[in-house]
Formats: structure tokens, sequence, C-alpha cells
């Protein structure tokens, strides 16, 4: 069954690794990158819990996305012995290691996991945020014993409403009242807790949230219950108040529901490599990221992240910056020069000379900015209002139906008034906006757009500005292509920059050579080729003298450039003449243009920001229409700043941004939404994650948000009539506990199926086509 | 009649039996991973064939 399982999603040769059981990942993975792992104080940082002979380690496996990952995974022992157990946990993505330290260390577990690839994320932060996605215990238990004391108290009223005093139950009767009672008192001192506290906080700052009317209505309902049961004169209401706490506390726990797996909440020490490779009089030393001072030298391998911001001492760096600034392609940096903490390596092995602690650098130092210091005001929620105008209406109804029965039957006045209390609790308020959110939540998770909680729904409602980042958000970050602009040039000529290009390893010659590629196959031989590093090429080619590199190299070779060709370019002069220049663009996702009109025509403020140089303005322009204020070059601080300047004029501004450049952005704005192509890698810190994909859906998914609030409207309506009928037996003082048990439990379950049924009826438009 | 009274302290004590399980479950970290067994349920053990049973 697993065969069938794994030969269909092409896994096989998981078979072939397990049926030699001699095999070992130890050095057929041939890498230096886990070395740091040797280092003891990483170790300790990674390291659950530790014996002599077993050590627990648990690591995020952002890979794991079916269940042979699963049977692969939970069968390491029997590739190597010295790993006593694994255990993986699909949803968060995680899996736990028992591993036995005198036969295989760390180090090689993670080798042998990446062997079979699952290369698991370390990162400075340490798995410190693995810890805190606990699974809320005291909410299940609360949820458990409220489910409990609810059933048998309902169970035991029966007899009550059932018996319509026909049959004499004697002094059973006190024994089922009393028993009712005792079980009803776990569930005001405990399952209710949350709500009296919550009440009780709000009251304290003078403000009437939607727990105060429900605090009051459960105080009520307990307090008159325990009246008529002493006086002996009813049954009371208990089975309701129990009913209403456990649905309650049901609706709040499915509204919480998050994505364990992702992580919203990132700063700067995830992005950062654990350990980094220190050179100490010659020798390479593995040291823990935080240990790293000035001065130190750090030995970078190719794909590693620069870890703080230093001066390069090496040749061969050409780094990628997109994810720190925005701009597209790697930048050659020349010896003594300063590279920024954030950028990866994409040349070869080099060496760099740190000049600030990791804290301190260009990239880190944006988080210590005091506008991110302060938590996001997150609004009151709409539904507070609400329960406030409840409340005032709720408490005129008792006080005129106490008033009218005082005119009439003044024995009728207490009965009527804390019936209408019983009755008219806004829990079906609650459990509408609980579980509508909760579904929301879930259609978007399902449309591959993951909000943080259900806060963020009420914020996209209110939204009415959208700024978007370019590199990464609106291109892709792993599909990119070489663009050349200026004179054609003749197939000769072609060939004759090919035949130089070749020659070059540099990562644009080579994708320039692919470009040229396509245009003709010939090669020709050249008579001189001279190559200056960090700058580009000069070479004799039959009839051309062939000059490509960076615009100052053709400057200082006295060819004339102007600066509109400044950014990622490479530039090309034949025979002394400006020929024209390639230009590394990302590709534009699908479907940008039609997701901007769209938002456009719902009446959305669009704004761009770049990191990157305007070399694409006029093809944006064309691309996203005029009316769209774009601005290049911008730094982080910009656009921070730039996000603040919208919300001071009263806007409530949405960032959809990628990079850690955007990371200021994102949590500056009302909502943050973090576009990504892989989930577990680099989201800044922000509200929601969208795959990038689906961006050219985020018109709909905006639509499905800001429907939460119709849908939250729709169902408040129904409740309202379940309360007229309520408060009709209540004001006439007629409502026996059994209309209490009825009504409660149906409008309950039909608010719930209701919420269910529109939340997904409305979902058409983004629930995945298959 | 009387009987009613002591099965019913019977029915509550079962039924405090089962909840007593559940906040055990969730104390012990049952609940904390809802998807994951479900799979590893249908995970067959292969048969170990010891190398001196071929030879």
């Amino acid at each position: 069954m697993v065969y069938t399982l794994i030969e269909e999603n092409g896994l096989c040769q998981y078979y072939d690794l397990t049926s030699m059981p001699g095999i070992t990942a130890k050095g057929l993975f041939v890498s230096d990158k886990f070395n740091y792992l040797d280092n003891i104080a990483i170790q300790d940082q990674l390291i659950q819990f530790k014996l002599a002979d077993q050590v627990h380690v648990v690591f995020y496996l952002p890979q794991i996305h079916c269940v042979s990952c699963v049977w692969l995974l939970e069968h390491l022992h029997k590739i190597n012995t010295g790993i006593i157990q694994s255990t993986t946990h699909f949803e968060k993505k995680e899996i736990k290691i028992v591993y036995n330290p005198s036969l295989i260390s760390l180090k090689q577990v993670v080798q042998l996991l990446a062997f079979v690839g699952y290369e698991p994320v370390i990162h400075l932060g340490g798995n410190d945020w693995l810890k805190k996605k606990k699974v809320n215990k005291k909410q299940l238990y609360k949820i458990g014993i409220a489910g409990f004391c609810f059933s048998n108290i309902m169970m035991l009223s029966f007899p009550e409403y059932l018996s319509n005093n026909a049959i004499e139950l004697g002094s059973l009767r006190h024994f089922f009242i009393y028993i009712n009672l005792l079980l009803s008192l776990p569930v005001l001192l405990y399952s209710a807790r949350d709500f009296f506290i919550s009440a009780y906080t709000g009251l304290r700052q003078k403000w009437l949230n939607i727990d105060a009317p429900i605090a009051l209505a459960i105080t009520v309902t307990f307090s008159r219950s325990v009246y008529e049961i002493l006086s002996q004169t009813g049954a009371g209401y208990l089975d309701s108040m129990s009913g209403i706490v456990f649905f309650m506390l049901i609706g709040r726990w499915f509204q919480d529901k998050s994505y364990d797996s992702f992580a919203f909440d990132r700063d700067y020490n995830s992005f950062f490599p654990l350990g980094v490779t220190v050179l100490e009089e010659g020798k390479e030393v593995n040291k823990p990221l935080s240990a790293l001072i000035k001065g130190e030298l750090v030995f970078l391998r190719a794909d590693e992240m620069i870890p703080a911001d230093a001066i390069l001492l090496t040749e061969g760096a050409l780094i990628d910056y997109s994810f720190v600034t925005g701009e597209n392609a790697p930048i050659e940096v020349a010896i003594g020069q300063l590279v920024y903490a954030g950028g990866i390596q994409k040349g070869r092995s080099i060496q760099v000379e740190v000049v600030k602690p990791v804290g301190q650098s260009y990239i880190t130092e944006l988080w210590n900015s005091p506008v991110l210091k302060n938590e996001k005001n997150i609004e009151k929620s709409f539904v507070h209002p609400w329960s406030q105008y409840f409340t005032i209406v709720l408490l005129i109804i008792a006080f005129s139906s106490g008033m009218y029965w005082s005119l009439y039957d003044t024995s009728k006045i207490l009965p009527a008034v804390t019936a209408v209390l019983i009755v008219a609790c806004p829990c079906s308020l609650l459990l509408t906006v609980t579980f509508t959110y909760g579904n929301v939540l879930r259609w978007l998770g399902n449309a591959k757009f993951y909000c943080k909680n259900a806060a963020v729904i009420e914020a996209i409602d209110k939204i009415d500005t959208i700024v978007f980042d370019k590199t990464g958000t609106l291109t892709n970050h792993e599909d990119t292509h070489l663009e050349y602009h200026g004179m054609a040039l003749s197939e000769t000529e072609m060939i004759a920059v090919k035949s130089v290009t070749r020659e070059s390893l540099h990562p644009l010659s080579k994708m320039i050579t692919q470009f040229l590629m396509l245009e003709v196959s010939d090669l020709t031989s050249f008579q001189k080729i001279e190559n200056f590093i960090g700058k580009g090429t000069k070479a004799l080619c039959n009839e051309y003298e062939i000059l490509i590199g960076s615009i100052s190299f053709l400057k200082s070779n006295g060819i004339p450039c102007d600066d509109s060709l400044q950014g990622a370019v490479v530039c090309l002069a034949i025979n002394g003449e400006l020929k024209g220049c390639f230009a590394v663009n990302h590709a534009y996702r699908d479907g940008m243009d039609k997701m901007v009109k769209r938002l456009q025509d719902k009446g959305y403020h669009l704004h761009l920001l770049s990191g990157d140089h305007p070399t694409e303005k006029a093809h944006l322009t064309h691309l996203l229409g005029k009316e769209i204020p774009m601005f290049f070059e911008t730094s982080p601080a910009d656009k921070l700043a730039y996000i603040q300047k919208l919300q001071n004029q009263g806007r409530k501004v949405m960032m959809v941004g990628d990079g850690l450049n955007d990371a200021g952005a994102l949590k500056k704005s009302n909502v943050g939404i973090a576009v990504t192509d892989q989930t577990h890698l680099f989201t800044p810190a922000s509200d929601a994650i969208l795959e990038g994909r689906e961006i050219k859906e985020l018109h709909h998914l905006i639509d499905y948000a800001k429907k939460a609030k119709l849908i939250i409207i729709y169902i408040f309506i129904l409740s309202i009539l379940y309360n007229i009928i309520g408060m009709y037996f209540a004001t006439s003082a007629r409502l026996s506990p059994m209309v209490a048990a009825i009504l409660m439990p149906i409008s309950s379950i039909s608010i719930v199926a209701l919420s269910a049924l529109l939340s997904f009826s409305f979902s058409y438009k983004i629930r995945p086509r298959s | 009649m009387g009987v009613i009274v002591i099965l019913i302290i019977v029915s509550v004590l079962v039924a405090g039996g089962f909840l007593l399980a559940f906040l055990w479950s969730v104390k012990t970290g049952q609940m904390d991973d809802d998807y994951t067994p479900s799979v590893r349920i249908l995970f067959e053990d292969e048969l170990i064939i010891k190398k001196k049973d071929i030879l």
C-alpha cells in the first residue's frame, strides 16, 4: 500500500535506499555546509534533551508534503542505526529525532536529512518559534469539562421537561436538580472563566466588550437557577447555561485554529544562519553567529549568506541582494568594498572581514527603529460596538418588561427581567463571529492565503490603499530572463559577442551566452581577450573590437554612456560605439495586469515601491497603467516612511511584499502580506502569507475576506429572530426551562450551519479549480 | 425507583471516566497532532529477512 503511494509519487528510490541497509549518508553527502553544527554552543541551541546515550532534537522540515515523506522520515533508523527513533508532525512540518550520540553526530543527522532530500531549516533564532506553538491545552480542558457537564445536565433535565408533573418524581426530582447544580459548578468556575476575566478587564478600561453581556447572562442564569432550586420553585436553566458556554468555547477554539507550519512573527534572527565559518590563524573554525565580533574573518562558500556588514578581502564576490534591497541582478563587488548583511554570495568562496556586529548591520538596524518597536495597533472589532448596542437594548427591554409587570403582577417582575437576560444572551453573536471567521480563514487558507488570525480579516475590510513591492512580489524570483535593449546586432556581431562571453565564467556572461545561443549557433575565434575582474572584458574578434561590462568599465574606455542605462545591466560596445545593454529581469507573474485593473476598478489606491533601479519603469507603466505612483531605488527605511506617510493621510494601507527590505513596511502597514514562492523560506514578519502563484487572485481574496462581515450581518439578523421569539416568552414571564433548552441548541446549531454554508457558497471564486 | 439513584451515580461516574481519559489524552499530547497518526497506522512493517536465513 505504501509502495503504491510512493510509486505514484515517483519516489521509488526511497525503497532502494532502505533495501540497502549498509548505506549511510556519511561520505556520500559531501558538503561543508553543516560544519557549524560541530560547535557545542550551536548544538545546545538546537538540542532539546540530552542523555549519555540519547539526544532529542526537533527540526523544521518544510519539504514534508505527503505520506511518503512521513514514511521515509520515520524509517531513518533503517538507514542509520545511530538514529533511535524519528517522529514527524505533519501539520507543523517538524521531525523529532532521537539519536545515539556515540554512533552519529548532530551534523551527520542533519547531513542524512539533507541527503534524503529534507534539509532542515536552521536559523539564528534557534527553534524558539517552534516552542511557542504549543496546542492550547487549557482551552481543550475547558471544552472537555464544559461538554461533559453540559451533556450530563441535559440528560438529567429530561425527566423535568417531559414528566409535566404527570409522574410523581418525588425525592428523585431533588436528586436530579442537585446533581445538576453540582455539575454546573465546574462550568461556571472553570470553563467560563475567560468570559468573566475578559469582561472584567474590559470594564476596568471603561469598555463594554462582547464578553460583558455574556458574563452578565451567565451570572443571571446561574443565580436565578440557584434561587429556584433552593426555594424549590423550579429546576433552573443550568442546562442552557452550560450549553452556551460549551458552544462558545468551541467557537473560539474553531476560530483560533492556526496554521502550525507558518511563522508570522519572524524577525531578522530567522533569516541568518545559525553558525559561520571564521578563519582564525589560517584555520577554519565554526562559531555561532551571535559570537561573531568586529574584525573577524569570515569564510563564505557559494550560496551562503553574509552574516554581518563586512569588507570584502578576496576576489570573486558576486552578491545577490535581491532579498535585501529588491535589486534584480547579482552585484559584483571589488576587493575592499563593503558587503552588506543579508546578501547571498553567488560566485565562488570568499573571505570577508566583519566591520559591524550582526545586530547593527544595515538591514538589522531597521528592527531597532522605534516605529517597529510598538505593537501593531489592532482596532477594536466592529462586533464590539454592536454588542454595546445589544446590551443597551437588552437592558431597556428588561427594564420595560419589569415596569410593565410592576403595574399588573408584581410577583412576575423578577422572573420576567431575569428571563430576558437569560434568553437574549449575545452568545449567538459571539458564535456567529467566531464560526464565520474560522470558516473564512479556512477557505482563504485553502486558496493559499494564510492569515495570522481573525483580526486580519477585519483589517482587510477597512483597507483603501494597497502598496506593492516589485522584485519577488510582482516578479518571480526563480524565473529570470535576459533582455537586450539597444541597436540590433548583426549575425556576425552576435557570433563574436557570444564567442567572447563564452570564455568567462561570470554568471551574467553565461546568461548572455545562453541568450545569444537562441539566435546564433556558430562560434568564431578571437585574436585577443583581456578580462578585468569585476569590470568587464575587452576582446578583439575578427574585425570587431568588443567591450562588454559595467557602465563604468565602458566609460573608462572612453565610450559615452548615458545614465538611463543604470541598473542591472551589462553594456556592450563594438568598435568604440555603444550598441546596447543586457538587462536581467525577473519575469512578471501572470495576471498582474488583470489583478491591478480589478483592484483599481474596486476603488483601491495602488502604489508601487521598488528597491530596484528604474530601468523597467516604462514596462511597468505599460503593464500596470499610468495612474499608479511608482517609486524606485527606495531603501527599507523609505518604504517604511512611505507607509507611515499614507497612514498619516488617514489611509488604511495594505503592503504586499516579500523581502527583508519590505519587512519594515509590512510591519508598519495595517495589513502586511508576505508573498513567497516557498512558504517555508524567508517570510518576514507579516499578518498574512500569500503564495506567489496566487497573487493574481488577490482581488478575489480581498473580496472574500470582506464578505465575512456580510455573512456575520446576515446571521445576526437570523439570531435577532430567535431573540424575538425568546423575548416573547421572556417578557410574558413564561420562559420555562424547556423552552430555553430547546431554543438554545436550535439557535446555536442553525447559526453554525448557516455560517458554514454561507462561507462555502461565497468562496466559489477562490476555490482551487480541480 | 431508588435504584435510579444508584444507576445515575454510576452513569455519571462512567462518563467522568471518559472525561478523565480525555483530559489525560490532552495532557500527554495526544491531541497535539491530529493528522500524522492517521497516516502512520497505515505503514506496514516490512518483513525483516535476516541474512543468515538467506544463507
